[in-house]
């Protein structure tokens, strides 16, 4: 089994490690005013991205809502490229003009954090269907949260997958909550395996704060679609940690809700593993300070970086029929 | 060079272009069975059920998955059966296709056509029957291309499915027994550029799509009564020809605009805005613009047929143009 591989584990050890650096800093610089905007983070959910994206090859493609920092990441995308991309800068994925809410990364298969829940749905089925169109045998995986599942595109396109057995993994990334609304109380049925094997799509619940749980079961599921199974869904439970956004307390929480999630997050419980299991307390120390003088050195990179020249405002609109008007 | 219908003229015109480029498909309800109208007749025999799918009844992800599949580089045609459907897709296509190129810094663009068969037809009453093309030119990031002729349908579907930007095609469901003449080859045909109607000098008339019928015999009979009309057929609305239609209304100083959507936030607003702006405000003696009140499309014939533009009805509004 992978998981039981020592570099394996490092490796999601490591991961994850560069998910939270990411995240935390560009939380600091949001607070410090150097990121406009809103920002949704993912910090307590790194294992579902990680562990996923363990199993993906590069020419795999992957789509993501508007929590991506960590699919982005976990997929390849370069660090420098996001972190400008938050900033608004000229040197990000997207030129400054999408920010954390539309981050791609398409040199890498990361075709797109998307601002509306479920868009990414339609897409990825889309993606899977060009790409057998193409005669390519790569798969894409579709990362979307519990609030997604009620919406239409989730049945369309599970639907869709099923029907043309397209190779897709879709991952319900279920943290609990939808915004500010506990996920559970406008959710009706068995849930969103339920629901998916209604479609005949066949899916497992995995524990998504266990990065090696995750990339056990996403490997299953993968090797399945990889031999032309069709679609699968992984279903990973996992708790948010912080607000919806970066400017949300979540004071609607119970008291001790957090602490006590706290205490199940994958960073914590994947170290403790491997110190049970031997590994040196200075080597993971290693990892997680290289993750957070990589994530420094990126926050102090944007920070000094040019802003996007005004002309590249009236850039890639279309080509025919672009806008002349001057500023 | 061939005399053919306009519905035989886009089949035609995505069957040449369906040949050329073995990127190009086609994604929509019944489009294996040769489409709601016959514009895909013969398809799935040629090219098989992968290039050309029946899907379910699922227009949010006919439009999602038709974007999706253009991002690993296919170029589909995305068919929406009839225009109001697209209502159930307006995410897929404002959200995303219209903005991933801007969005994402230009990594990627979303080379779809998007076909909406639209307008009044046979008494298909308020849910089927819309023209809603003004919504689309206030987007940034498409195309809105809206025909008239067999020629010029083809033509320009031709240019729109060989097209990196994604291009919003209303095929115009009441010209499509219309004939014309057709070339073997299907040239493609830029967009912008209005086609001439008529020559005059009395007045100028601008249209599209299923009001430019309506203007052609309003011209003949103008002219009967020894009014020229200076006429022309915009053929796309976004871009549009407005080097055109300012040369024109600057020789004429009388504009009237034709066109079967409601009057009220009509594209025949921003054509008269547009004249005004370049022109000046002094430029023009007189202005009209002509469309449907602002009622939905009734079922019931008299009642539809009282509300809609008719050639009666251009030719009082010319005359009431050049009564000042
Ligand atoms: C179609 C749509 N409706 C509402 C929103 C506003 N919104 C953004 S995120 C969110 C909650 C999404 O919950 P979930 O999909 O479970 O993801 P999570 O935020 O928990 O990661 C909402 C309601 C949106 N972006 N798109």
């Amino acid at each position: 089994m992978s998981g039981d591989n020592r570099a394996r584990l490092l490796a999601l050890y490591a991961t994850m490690c560069r998910i939270r650096a990411f995240e935390e800093t560009a939380l600091a610089a949001h607070r410090a005013g150097e990121i406009p905007g809103p920002l949704h983070v993912s910090i307590g959910q790194e294992a579902v991205a990680t562990g996923v994206c363990l199993n993906l090859q590069a020419d795999d493609r992957i789509t993501s809502n508007h929590r991506g920092h960590g699919h982005a990441l976990a997929k390849g995308a370069g660090v420098a490229g996001m972190m400008e991309e938050l900033f608004g800068r000229a040197g990000g994925h997207c030129r400054g003009k999408g920010g954390s809410m539309h981050i791609a990364d398409f040199s890498v298969g990361m075709l797109g954090a998307n601002g509306v829940v479920a868009g990414g749905i339609p897409i990825a089925v889309g993606a899977a269907q060009g790409l057998r169109m193409l005669g390519s045998s790569a798969i894409v995986c579709c990362f979307f949260g519990d609030g997604a599942i009620n919406r239409g595109p989730f049945l369309e396109g599970l639907n869709w997958a099923s029907l043309y057995d397209l190779p897709v993994l879709f991952v319900c990334e279920d943290n609990g909550v939808a915004a500010f609304t506990r996920a559970e109380s406008v959710t009706a049925g068995a849930g969103v395996l339920a629901r998916a094997e209604a479609l005949g799509v066949a899916g497992v619940s995995v524990d998504g704060n266990d990065a090696a749980a995750v990339d056990d079961a996403a490997s299953r599921l993968i090797a399945e679609i990889r031999a032309g199974g069709g679609p699968r869904l992984l279903h990973a439970t996992t708790y948010r940690l912080m607000g919806h956004t970066s400017t949300d307390p979540a004071r609607w929480r119970e008291a001790g809700e957090v602490e006590a999630a706290r205490a199940h997050e994958p960073i914590l419980r994947l170290r403790a593993r491997l110190l049970a299991e031997g590994a040196a307390m200075k080597a993971l120390d290693a990892i997680e300070g290289d993750a957070w003088a990589e994530m420094s050195a990126a926050r102090s990179a944007a920070l000094a970086a040019p802003w996007p020249d005004l002309a590249t405002a009236w850039e890639d609109v279309q080509d025919i029929g672009a806008a002349q008007e001057a500023v | 060079m061939a005399d053919v219908t306009l519905i035989e003229a886009v089949r035609l015109a995505a069957l040449q272009e369906m040949r050329r480029d073995p990127r190009v498909w086609v994604l929509g309800e019944d489009v294996a069975r040769g489409g709601l109208f016959g514009q895909y007749g013969g398809f799935v025999e040629e090219f098989g059920p992968q290039r050309v799918v029946s899907t379910p009844i699922s227009e949010s992800t006919i439009m999602g998955a038709g974007l999706g599949a253009a991002l690993v580089g296919t170029r589909p045609i995305i068919e929406m059966r009839i225009f109001d459907f697209v209502m159930c897709a307006m995410d897929e296509l404002v959200n995303q296709i219209a903005k991933i190129r801007y969005m994402f810094g230009g990594q990627a663009k979303p080379a779809v056509v998007v076909r909406m068969p639209h307008g009044i037809w046979r008494n298909s009453a308020a849910q089927h029957s819309q023209t809603l093309e003004s919504w689309f030119t206030h987007i940034p990031g498409v195309v809105v291309a809206v025909p008239a002729t067999p020629a010029d349908a083809a033509g320009l579907l031709v240019s729109a499915i060989r097209s990196d930007d994604p291009v919003l095609f209303f095929d115009p469901k009441n010209l499509f027994p219309r004939r014309g003449a057709l070339a073997d080859i299907i040239a493609p045909l830029p967009f912008g550029q209005a086609r001439k109607i008529r020559d005059g000098k009395d007045l100028t008339i601008v249209s599209w799509s299923a009001a430019v019928p309506i203007v052609e015999e309003a011209v003949e009979t103008l002219a009967a009564r020894g009014i020229s009309a200076d006429a022309m057929d915009l053929r796309t609305l976004w871009p549009w020809d407005e080097d055109a239609v300012c040369a024109s209304a600057a020789r004429t100083g009388r504009l009237l605009v034709v066109h079967e959507a409601v009057t009220t936030g009509g594209f025949g607003g921003e054509v008269v805005a547009r004249v005004v702006e370049r022109l000046g405000p002094g430029a023009l003696r007189r202005v009209a613009r002509l469309g449907q009140p602002r009622v939905p499309v009734p079922f019931a014939p008299p009642l539809e047929d009282a509300l809609k533009p008719d050639a009666a009805k251009v030719v009082a509004a010319a005359e009431s143009l050049l009564r000042d």
